[in-house]
């Protein structure tokens, strides 16, 4: 896509999300269970790490080899009856989804989740060419109610309230005022969906897995939606990256064993659901195979690994920036690390704070099933980002100012002393004001009268290393 | 063995007590060490905001002045990570100098636990306390278990914490959270990073510890200035002053000036 992306300040759209401290803890305490329920589920298998080290490298062999795989996997799934389109990009995609539904003269379709079709923004295309879209997702179909988007990939609507939800459903669906009891609501949204599933002329869905050997797709859900969706329509249509794919169909078990585990804290997900060709004579299956920057990525050595991938949303759940800034605050359909390290290689300008949206902390990657180096990926962009003059300039010279400084050891021993002493000396109001942005929040610390250097040469030394002092 | 003490440069300036406990812990242990008096910084501050450019002449001049002694050791499970794990871009992969160096470069507990092979310091600290596991001590240089991985370690810094008497370890309910220092993270995105820290902080409260410990002096100083401002029921220790036999601070060391 050529269109300039807006510019995101992760900081700035943050900040109303954590300032608002009820919600914020609200948000990290609910995602912080899922972390801990996948902590369970991973300590209860002694294989885990064996899995975790397999997964990556089935991904790394698939990504290298992917060219093959994908003419594999077209060539079965062709002979068992299914029609595959590339699409170059976003673009092209959406294209020839709205052509195949123009083609069946289709007015409603019903989708189970899928990121992708987030990615390339189907839903916004097809409305605005007349078509009706349900997503029957229960968490994407709240937020598509609300006018939202997803705020996870996971659970997309995480990071709203039942009570809202509640509201939500009045207005639409016609509950009860105030309602906000989970089983209520999810029995309205059954009913309403019901008769979506029912209208739907074409069903569209995700697709988790490809497997090149067999030409087959995987499902995964826990609802059970992409099940009905595409049960009752004459067509199906699966959307995925060309990374989603696996060389042979006994590498699955490797992925359903991590998927749901990492995911929700599930041993397996309620649903896994394999396609393979069309339902019946009378059925049509059409596997679209999105490229979208995909194999610019392959062709990095840095950021190669990023295609491991498998969308299970678990580093999402760890990023202690993410529990307490929430999905939003990325402004990209991938939020978290993952989204962190994918945004900047869509627009690296418009995505170039979001490598700076972390603490390092390691979490991510420790806690990927795939074994991304999440958050080296992420150190690597800012070396990226700084390469292309994208760091903001105050930044730059302040770290070109320190570099120097600390190749000057005299300097920066008597620059030490300089302001150790103006923290000893000046007024708080003047060493911890607004323009101090450590000190809005936080004291600095007690400054001593002597740094270990002029100590250490006082007292183990008969030298005098530090004449300032 | 002849050891060089790298004091990385906010210790130096801030926190000197923080070195000198480490020296004298050392030196308690029978290492002679030396203080190369013109090192600063290893470059970290540049390196992790992306301006390799910047950090490259600070690797090398430190590379340069830490050269040939049998280890390097170093108060920081952060700053030794950077040269263990990110220095090896601004050399040569046959750099002898800088592969002897790297290899024997240590953090402290590490250097106590693996390299002298020592478990039991002498000595005591009747409190409660808990600990702080600073992430890249942590995750980069694997001083211990990490929640995420189901891979068991020993914890270095609780090994030897432990063998003081009297000390009794609290344990937190999120045991490795981030405390949201993160360098430049702290700054740029502050309002995230101040939360986090609260929220360890309060952990660490809750626990009935009366101080938290932990092996990177720049996350207490993070938690240490929030414990400040909010006045809550917290010091923080480094390990280095605890089991050199410093005694618990009297109240948060940070001055309400
Ligand atoms: S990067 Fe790893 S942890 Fe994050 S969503 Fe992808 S597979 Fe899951």
């Amino acid at each position: 896509m050529s269109i300039a992306l807006p510019i995101v300040d992760h900081p700035q759209a943050a900040k109303d999300f954590v300032n608002n401290v009820p919600r914020s803890h609200w948000h990290d305490d609910s995602l912080w269970f899922v972390r801990s329920k996948r902590d369970r589920q991973a300590q209860s298998l002694p294989e885990w790490e064996y899995l975790r080290e397999t997964a990556s490298a089935i991904k790394r062999h698939t990504i290298a080899n992917l060219a093959d795989y994908l003419q594999e996997f077209e060539a079965n799934a062709t002979r068992m009856g299914a029609v595959v389109h590339w699409a170059a990009d976003a673009a092209e995609h959406n294209e020839i989804v709205l052509g195949l539904l123009r083609r069946n003269e289709t007015h409603r379709i019903i989708k189970s989740k899928s990121m992708l079709t987030e990615e390339c923004g189907l839903n916004e295309y097809l409305i605005e060419n007349g078509i009706d879209v349900v997503d029957t997702d229960l968490g994407e179909r709240i937020v598509q109610l609300r006018g939202e988007t997803p705020s996870h990939i996971v659970l997309p609507a995480i990071h709203i309230k039942k009570e809202e939800v509640g509201e939500t459903f009045h207005q639409h669906l016609g509950t009860r005022k105030g309602e906000a009891d989970p089983q209520v609501l999810t029995e309205a949204a059954r009913g309403h969906l019901r008769g979506k599933f029912l209208d739907g002329e074409v069903g569209i869905t995700g697709v988790n897995f490809a497997i090149a050997e067999t030409g087959g797709i995987v499902v995964c859900t826990n609802e059970g939606n992409a099940d009905l969706g595409v049960s009752l329509p004459r067509i199906h249509i699966a959307c995925m990256g060309i990374e989603k794919l696996l060389p042979r169909f006994e590498n699955l078990a490797v992925f359903t064993r991590l998927l749901a585990r990492s995911a929700t804290g599930q041993p397996i997900t309620s649903y896994t659901s394999h396609f393979h060709g069309p339902r019946d004579a009378d059925s049509e299956l059409h596997i679209v195979l999105v490229d979208n920057g995909r194999t610019r990525i392959r062709d990095s050595d840095t950021f190669r690994d990023s295609l491991n991938c498998i969308r299970c949303g678990a580093c999402m759940n760890t990023c202690p920036v993410y529990r307490r800034s929430g999905g939003h605050s990325y402004r990209a359909t991938v939020p978290g690390p993952i989204g962190s390290v994918l945004g900047p290689s869509k627009d690296m300008k418009a995505h170039k704070s979001l490598p700076y949206a972390c603490s390092l902390c390691g979490s991510c990657t420790d806690v990927c099933p795939v074994k991304i180096p999440l958050h080296h990926q992420l150190l690597a962009w800012r070396k990226v980002l700084v390469g292309q003059r994208l760091l903001a300039w105050n930044k730059r010279v302040g770290m070109k100012a320190a570099s120097w400084l600390f190749r000057h050891p005299r300097v920066f021993a008597a620059a030490g002393y300089s302001a150790r002493m103006a923290l000893r000396y000046l007024p708080k109001s003047l060493t911890h004001n607004r323009l101090n942005e450590w000190a809005i929040d936080r004291d600095l610390p007690d400054p001593p009268k002597q740094s270990f250097r002029a100590w250490y040469a006082q007292n183990r030394k008969n030298t005098q290393a530090e004449q300032s002092e | 063995m002849n050891v060089a003490l790298f004091v990385p440069c906010y210790i130096d300036q801030f926190f000197p007590d923080v070195a000198i406990s480490t020296l004298e812990l050392l030196e308690s242990q029978g290492v002679s060490v030396s203080f190369p008096e013109f090192q600063t910084c290893c470059g970290q501050p540049m390196a992790n905001t992306g301006c390799n450019a910047d950090a490259a002449p600070v690797a090398r001049k430190f590379v340069e002045m830490f050269s040939g002694f049998d280890a390097v050791v170093c108060p920081s499970g952060s700053c030794t990570s950077m040269i263990r794990n990110h220095y090896q871009e601004y050399f040569a992969a046959d750099d002898e100098r800088f592969n002897q160096l790297r290899d024997s470069t240590f953090e402290l507990c590490e250097f106590l636990v693996d390299r002298l092979g020592i478990r039991k310091i002498e000595g005591s600290f009747p409190h409660r306390v808990s600990i702080h596991s600073s992430c890249h001590g942590l995750r980069e240089l694997r001083l211990g278990p990490s929640s995420e991985q189901m891979v068991p370690r020993e914890n270095k810094l609780r090994i030897l914490l432990e063998s003081l008497e009297g000390v009794e370890i609290e344990s937190i309910r999120r045991q490795d959270e981030c405390c949201g220092f993160g360098g430049t993270f702290a700054v740029t995105e502050r309002e995230t990073s101040v939360a986090m820290g609260v929220d360890r902080v309060q952990d660490h409260v809750e626990s009935g510890s009366e101080v938290m410990i932990g092996g990177d002096m720049s996350c207490l100083m993070h938690m240490q200035g929030l414990i400040s401002r909010r006045e809550m029921p917290m010091r923080v220790m480094h390990i280095a002053e605890v089991l050199a036999g410093r005694p618990l601070p009297s109240s948060p060391a940070v001055s309400a000036r």
